[in-house]
């Protein structure tokens, strides 16, 4: 089939050439795209002069499925946006619906999901330094990353019965009492998982070939981050000491110590040390959660039937990928008039053009794979 | 669910998890183990103005289904009255909702107000940009831009009421990430967006036709359309 944007000159700047230049079209099905991602690149020998994504191949349109489903139907369907991280975005509804509804879950509930959203951030992460390292050719660390990973869909699957879309969270608390053996499992994760991390860092931190093919590759100032709206792991790495779990808590984070690492340079090694740090804080944040889950109920008084007041309400968390933002408007009725996501993926992918120009064609790999895009965010 | 290994025990905790939607609480939260603090714990700062009445919202919160909806309040804090020196009868309004302020401004001055939030108030990031769509008013829809200072750690909503063929000022040369967020609406809603570098579609293929996030375009329409077309019949959905 073909498609008609294939075909259509999309960009003037890209279709002006120079006499050394040409143009050269990257996925959307290529396996350093992370899924269905187009770069049209305009080169010059192999330095990249500018560049544009094309996006939308995977795009449903869940904002308008929104509005055709009750609340609470329409859960289900976030963990399909950034599908590596199912259990942030359930977070992020459902505690936008919380609010709008002017209730709050429960401590046991809210520190169960704290829990629960850390893992997923570990494997998230995971899950990128596995395929980033994989792209630039280190092809050791995927499968151990997907073995820790695999714990990781193991703790979410005992807890919900589901490993990736798992809908782990209820609007007003959790549908699910943790199993028997869960503070156990996640302990032995954790204990476990120190060592595995050090394992990483011993294939990759101060390996020749990675620093040469990371440092100083896709540089992204923290004066452009802040103007492109970039957010998490990418501005910190940027130098910007900024994270929505600091700056503005929510579920039960407030409770546990943890560190925000930030780095100076912004290029694609920091952002990778900073997402290393991160998932340390991570199951220190966890070990911390299981050392005391609160007992008490799992679930708010909301009723059935959801029908928050005609108002509207803006909440975001600290997805793994960034600041991931629900902006919904009630009309008063069962279903949301308007449902608004703003995904981190898609506003970081921006700043794509920034950090490749001026970079060799090899170099784009790296950078798409710094980023962290998950497709099924970007389109939604 | 029936084959979630979990489901028993948690059952034999607390009886009633394992009915969907239905409160395992038997009793209400008590207001001692909610931390007032954590109340509303992302709530922006911006309702810092609002803060001695936040404390007493705790107990209030206590029997959620009795409380009254909470209404959007008139605003006035420091902001909107530098906002409102400065700008006049551009700024039309400022609410609270949820604790989360909200400013309604002309369109035609979305430009010069943004510029000023950014530069004089500290307003560095714009966090969002999108739109809402009220056909049955006269200017139908409500471009929505969501401000954030990281100096004063708080947000702020701007938001310009825009008829249907009626340009917005373009907020790109002062935020690049409105570039590809004002591309988003008028993608999804047609909103026009002057000054734009390239306003083009960015999720639909570039021969789409209609705006698919306005509210009378139809969820099915796609379908209909499509098997109306090409297989000369009503669809029947």
């Amino acid at each position: 089939m073909s498609d008609p944007r294939t075909t259509e000159p999309t960009n003037v700047s890209t279709t002006v050439l120079g006499a050394d230049e040409i143009i050269l079209n990257m996925g959307p099905q290529h396996p350093s795209t992370h899924g269905v991602l187009r770069v049209k690149l305009k080169l010059d020998g192999e330095r990249v002069v500018d560049s544009e994504c094309i996006i939308g191949y995977l795009h449903r349109g869940v904002e308008k499925i929104a509005e055709h489903r009750s609340y609470q139907q329409f859960a289900p369907y976030v963990d399909r946006m950034d599908y590596v991280a199912a259990v942030s975005n359930g977070l992020g509804y459902c505690e936008a619906v919380e609010k709008l509804l002017g209730t709050e879950a429960p401590i046991r509930a809210r520190v169960v999901r704290t829990i629960l959203t850390e893992l997923q951030r570990i494997a998230s992460h995971l899950l990128w330094l596995g395929t980033h390292a994989l792209d630039i050719g280190a092809l050791t660390p995927v499968f151990y990353c997907f073995r820790e990973r695999e714990e990781i869909l193991k703790i979410f699957e005992k807890y919900c019965g589901a490993r990736l879309t798992t809908h782990a969270f209820r609007i007003g608390g959790l549908q699910y009492e943790t199993y028997d053996g869960f503070e156990q499992d996640v302990k032995r994760f954790c204990d476990d998982f120190v060592h595995r991390i050090d394992e990483y860092e011993t294939l990759l931190t101060e390996n020749r070939i990675w620093v040469g093919r990371t440092k100083g590759v896709g540089i992204l100032s923290a004066a452009d981050a802040i103007a492109l709206g970039v957010t998490g792991p990418v501005l910190r790495a940027s130098g910007v000491k900024w994270d929505l779990r600091k700056a503005m808590p929510y579920a039960a984070y407030d409770q546990y110590k943890f560190e925000v690492p930030t780095r100076e340079t912004g290029d694609t090694y920091d952002r990778y040390v900073v997402r290393m740090e991160e998932m340390r804080q991570s199951r220190l944040i966890c070990l911390q959660g299981i050392e005391n889950i609160p007992t008490g109920p799992i679930m708010a008084r909301i009723g059935k039937v959801l029908k928050p007041p005609p108002g509207e309400v803006y909440h975001s968390i600290e997805a793994p990928k960034g600041e991931l933002g629900y902006y919904i408007v009630s009309d008063g009725t069962t279903q949301p008039y308007r449902v608004r996501v703003r995904p981190p993926s898609f506003i970081n992918l921006q700043a794509f053009d920034k950090m490749a120009r001026g970079s060799l064609v090899a170099d784009v790999v790296a950078i798409i794979g710094t980023i962290d895009i998950v497709l099924g965010e970007v389109d939604r | 669910m029936a084959n979630d290994p979990s489901e028993k025990d948690s059952a034999s905790k607390t009886p009633a998890s394992g009915a969907v939607g239905k409160p395992a609480a038997e009793k209400p939260v008590e207001p001692s183990q909610a931390p007032s603090a954590a109340a509303n714990p992302s709530a922006p700062p911006a309702a810092k103005p609002a803060a001695p009445a936040a404390p007493a919202t705790p107990k209030a919160a206590a029997p959620p289904a009795k409380e009254a909806p909470p209404k959007p309040l008139p605003l006035d804090n420091e902001l909107v009255q530098r906002l409102k020196a400065r700008f006049g009868d551009a700024i039309h309004e400022a609410t609270l909702d949820r604790k989360q302020a909200i400013v309604t401004i002309a369109a035609d001055q979305l430009r010069e107000i943004s510029r000023y939030c950014r530069d004089d108030e500290k307003f560095d990031m714009l966090v969002d940009l999108t739109a809402v769509d009220w056909p049955k008013r006269e200017k139908r829809f409500d471009v929505i831009s969501i401000l954030y200072s990281f100096a004063k750690n708080e947000r702020v909503r701007l938001k310009a009421h825009a008829g249907e063929n009626e340009p917005v000022p373009s907020v790109c040369e002062i935020w690049p990430a409105a570039n590809w967020l004002e591309r988003e609406c008028y993608d999804m809603f047609g909103i026009v967006f002057e000054g734009h570098p390239k306003l083009t579609r960015i999720l639909m293929p570039d021969e789409w036709q209609g705006y698919p996030l306005r509210k009378d375009y139809d969820i099915l329409k796609q379908d209909t359309d499509w098997v109306r077309e090409n297989l000369g019949i009503e669809s029947g959905q």
